[in-house]
């Protein structure tokens, strides 16, 4: 049997393009249902603080209102990590940000919930205010959280693998530098908003603007202590995602508990500030980066350590700090390696993952520090970057196993689309050019909840109308992720993509895929998709070689017909071959599903890293930088991904384009960023511009062209070779801008974003015959814990950490699915 | 106490009794049901809930809906005619311009009104028009090539 690719590979309008395009997609806040209620959430406003007493009496007496809840309604405890289930709905005891939801108001329309909302009287007592990273080091009391590794260190992290110590040592050249990465938010165009209702059999359904539908479907069985399988959870289409959508959020368990407790249906819409609450954004990062080089510019060492703030919540963080420190040599050959990282808790909004997740911010160091490094020892930091490409189907010093890899390619194809020998120290004061790469999962290979289920399921239903519906629990959030689900059944079935109908994201109806988060779902979704098509195939393979006498390795799947090979004109319709399947084996229907590879790496850590494959991307970025005024614009942007095979060209530039935009973004403008209320007010700690307006973000004006190239080699693990596009291209966007504002005016940017004020200051301490450099001075003291010593692959090492106590490697926490509580309220299951 | 709204609305005729204080944007999604037109801020900062009154494009969410009494309301429910995709619609899903989604039915709105104004704009006046859209999704490229498309389709026919 053999695939023709009509449809893979082709530029294709999107199956759900004509849907978007009039206004037909259905996204949360679009669904209106009978005798629907409206809820409102009251946050603190104050950072950090004991709740002494609520009152809710007024709000509850106002007219129209439903119900008035608190934190006593959801006494269980939630959260997307198993190990840091630090939150509730509302809160109980303590607020720890302006922001964080105290109590909910259900009434019949917004304007009426809002009033009464404004009625509710909260008396706090007021705790220290944690505003910084030094703050939560330097005082561990009061505890933002009770538990952590210590203080108000939510986590710490020391690893090594080989004597990187004496690698430096013995290098010729030792680069000592310090980066900051300033946090940023998502900013989704749609604000977060859920339905939830009871159905007609009492059961729970909640619609919802989530990334994670199997991840809601998880916590809302244990918040609100309900079987899982009497919840449905309906993902809806999300406009826009970013990871702003992964986590389970406080509206999402209000409104489904009301629901559930008022057998009515209950909408929340979040207002653009609140969004800004929620968050779960880049994590602001101090990194230190202590790099051993040779005269060549090959690396002997690293030694990186970073300084994660977290915010008031666990989220992501723990995985977020393991991944500020786990590909860095995935792209780089880099023999010994000591990665510390530490996430301390302050009174901010949570920060979690964002596109790229944990890994820009070091990546931008590393990046820069290349530049240095290359300036140094003058050569090309294209060529330098050439020099240490990590080689192919290799193992690297903390055990990721990376197969096909394309960087050297994607830096090949920039230097010379960008004209870059010529231009590279070549341009006039005040233009300049910068380069930079990236690497990026193609999925997390082990899962939120260890356990040994599939990552993604798919299942196939075929039926004499030879219409093909495809189910999956995989979530649309903008990417196209139905768009490849059908689009891979058409092509293994020969059929047209419009010919099969997506029933994607419901937890009721489709086989569990985790969720559209670390670029995952391509690859998973799709290599589930392909197993369950290809027993379908077989399926009518077998029907149609019997009744038209045809050997079965001759058929041929295209044209939507079924014909043999070596002569064409015979055989039979697709329909009417799917006909003959159903007669021959009655009700067809086949699934598929997908797990990654075991990793290599065991060490206690190892679990953040390792992916069936990773994708490579290289960036040229030019710029104008204004000497007098600082202000920095970018006309061009060259880039090149190693996308393993485009399933569909048209969506993996789209993503490709998006990435560019979100990294001029992040590099030139956005920040999450907070201030102190004067003192007269209540001196809280505030976000800066909880607003779009006042939270700067590229609009058409500010965005460069980019000129995208595709590097195609189809990689053995992916769906048809393909690799993950949806966060890769973001990333070497920041790093690629500063390398180039140094190249236009001679000065170091190392902190991200790169304003306009931080260009003027660094011209001046230049101009003063100072430093040209703007950036962090110093790197805390961290009571770093022991290091965790694993011998890397070519000195005989096992994955293991060499002074780990023994610990089983494969854990089977399956918390939120099997978790029950005492004392739930009885209203929530009535 | 509610008042009645007379609209046209997509061409029809649309009379509604309606809160004094809602806006344009409330009436069209909770009154009318027409819940093509988005929002993301409801402030007037992100271009979402673009529609085009009299022509015009405005932010339906900055404009209460009793000021539009009489006049003529299109929404991106109203751009295809006699079950045919209007040019734009067909450019944005053919060539990506459509991400999510989730912007677009204002920017199609917006990039409407321009192309009515000036069929053959240049790019950068298309940048400009819709520089106060914003999107998260596309990095806007797509979206500039398929106006540009719909501009050159309009023309050849
Ligand atoms: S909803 Fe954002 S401008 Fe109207
Ligand atoms: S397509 Fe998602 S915001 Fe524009």
């Amino acid at each position: 049997m053999t695939l023709r690719g009509d449809v893979i590979g082709k530029p294709r309008r999107r199956v759900d393009g004509r849907a978007k395009v009039t206004g037909q997609t259905k996204f949360a806040d679009d669904i209106v249902l009978p005798r629907m209620l409206h809820a409102k959430l009251l946050r603190s406003s104050v950072p950090h603080a004991k709740i002494v007493r609520i009152d809710t009496s007024k709000a509850a007496a106002v007219d129209g209102v439903s119900l008035v809840l608190t934190g006593e309604s959801f006494p269980i405890a939630y959260g997307i990590l198993p190990v840091s289930h630090d939150e509730h709905a509302l809160c109980r005891d303590v607020v720890r940000f302006v922001g964080d939801p105290v109590a909910a108001v259900i009434a019949r329309d917004e304007a009426t919930a809002e009033r009464a909302m404004r009625l509710i009287e909260v008396e706090y007592e007021a705790l220290r205010t944690f505003a910084s990273p030094d703050d939560s080091l330097a005082h561990p009391e009061p505890r933002i959280h009770e538990y952590g590794d210590f203080g108000n260190v939510h986590k710490a992290v020391a690893l090594q693998f080989g004597d990187v110590d004496a690698a430096i040592a013995g290098a010729d050249h030792v680069f000592d530098d310090l980066f900051y990465f300033e946090g940023n938010t998502h900013l989704p165009i749609e604000q977060h908003a859920t339905v939830a209702t009871k159905d007609q059999d009492g059961k729970l359904v909640v619609y919802s603007s989530t990334q994670t539908p199997h991840y809601l479907h998880r916590a809302l069985a244990k918040a609100l202590s309900l079987p899982a399988a009497h919840i449905r959870v309906v993902a809806t289409p999300n406009g826009g995602g970013f990871g702003g959508k992964s986590d389970p959020f406080n509206h999402e368990v209000v409104v489904a508990y009301a629901a559930m407790r008022l057998d009515r249906p209950i909408k929340i819409c979040l207002t653009r500030e609140e969004v800004f609450y929620c968050h779960r954004g880049r994590h602001p990062v101090l990194m230190r980066f202590r790099t051993g080089v040779t005269k060549e510019g090959t690396i002997t060492g690293l030694d990186l350590q970073t300084l994660l703030d977290g915010g008031a919540y666990g989220s992501y963080g723990v995985a977020s700090t393991f991944y500020t420190g786990a590909l860095q040599t995935v792209t780089y050959d880099i023999p010994t390696y000591r990665f510390r990282g530490c996430r301390v808790f302050t009174n901010k909004p949570p920060c979690g993952p964002k596109r790229g997740h944990g890994t820009p911010q070091s990546r931008f160091g590393q990046e820069v520090q290349l530049d240095k490094i290359a300036e140094t020892l003058a050569i090309d930091p294209a060529d330098l970057r050439l020099n240490i490409v990590q080689p192919p189907d290799s193992l690297t010093a903390n055990f990721l196993r990376v197969g096909t890899i394309g960087l050297a390619d994607c830096i090949k194809k920039v230097v010379d689309r960008s004209n870059w020998r010529d231009t590279f120290r070549k341009l006039p004061l005040g233009h300049g050019v910068g380069l930079a790469c990236s690497s990026y999962l193609s999925g997390a290979g082990l899962p939120i909840n260890w356990n040994d289920l599939p990552h993604s399921g798919v299942q196939l239903k075929l039926d004499r109308s030879g219409g093909v519906t495809v189910f999956c629990g995989a979530t649309e959030i903008g990417q196209g992720s139905d768009d490849v689900l059908v689009a891979i059944v058409a092509e293994v079935l020969g059929i047209d993509p419009f010919d099969v109908r997506a029933v994607t994201g419901d937890t009721d109806l489709t086989p569990v895929d985790l969720g559209s988060y670390s670029s995952r779902v391509t690859l998973m979704m799709g290599n589930a998709a392909i197993q369950a098509a290809e027993r379908a195939r077989e399926l009518i393979a077998d029907a149609v070689s019997v009744k038209l006498e045809i050997p079965k390795g001759r058929l041929v799947f295209a044209d939507r017909r079924v014909f043999d090979a070596e002569d064409p004109e015979r055989g039979t319709s697709f329909r009417e071959a799917v006909r003959l399947a159903e007669a021959k084996f009655g009700t067809l229907g086949t699934t598929g599903s997908y797990t990654p590879p075991r990793s290599e790496a065991k060490f206690k850590g190892g679990g953040v890293g390792p992916s069936p494959t990773y994708s490579y991307t290289a960036a040229v970025v030019e710029v104008d930088v204004d000497p007098e005024t600082g202000w920095v614009t970018v006309p061009r942007v060259w880039i090149a991904h190693d996308i393993g095979r485009a399933l569909n060209p048209t969506l993996v530039r789209g993503q490709v384009e998006g990435g560019v935009y979100m990294g001029i973004g992040e590099a030139l403008m956005e920040e999450q960023v907070f201030r102190r209320l004067p003192a007269k007010l209540s001196h809280a700690l505030v976000h800066k511009f909880p607003s779009i307006l006042e939270y700067k973000s590229p609009t058409s004006l500010e965005m460069p062209e980019v000129f995208t190239d595709l590097i195609e080699y189809p990689d053995p693990a992916g769906p048809f070779g393909a690799k993950e596009v949806g966060q890769g291209p973001l990333l070497p966007i920041m790093p690629a801008v500063a390398n180039a504002v140094y190249d236009a005016v001679g000065v170091r940017i190392d902190s991200i974003p790169v304003t306009p004020e931080k260009i003027l200051r660094a011209l001046e301490a230049k101009a003063a015959g100072k430093a040209p450099r703007q950036g962090p001075a110093s790197f805390p003291d961290i009571p770093w814990p022991e290091t965790l010593r694993v011998t890397p692959p070519w000195a005989g090492g096992t994955g293991r950490a060499d002074n780990e106590p023994a610990r089983p490697t494969h854990r089977r926490v399956d918390a939120g699915i099997e978790a029950r509580a005492a004392g739930i309220t009885k209203e929530a299951r009535s | 106490m509610k008042l009645r709204l007379t609209l046209t609305v997509n061409g029809e005729p649309a009379d509604t009794l309606v809160d004094p204080d809602k806006t344009l944007l409330e009436v069209l999604r909770e009154d009318l049901q027409l819940t093509g037109t988005k929002h993301g801020c409801e402030l007037g900062e992100c271009g979402a809930c673009a529609v085009l009154v009299d022509g015009v494009p405005l932010l339906s969410c900055l404009m209460v809906a009793h000021e539009c009494e009489g006049r003529a309301v299109v929404t991106v429910e109203g751009l295809t005619e006699d079950g045919r995709l209007h040019p734009l619609q067909e450019c944005f899903a053919d060539l990506g311009a459509a991400q999510c989604g989730y912007c677009t039915p204002g920017i199609l709105m917006t990039a409407k009104a321009l192309l009515d104004r000036e069929p053959h704009p240049s790019r950068e006046r298309i940048r400009e028009a819709l520089s106060g859209n914003l999107c998260r999704c596309t990095g806007y490229q797509q979206i500039l090539d398929a106006v540009e498309a719909a501009a050159s389709l309009t023309v050849t026919r």
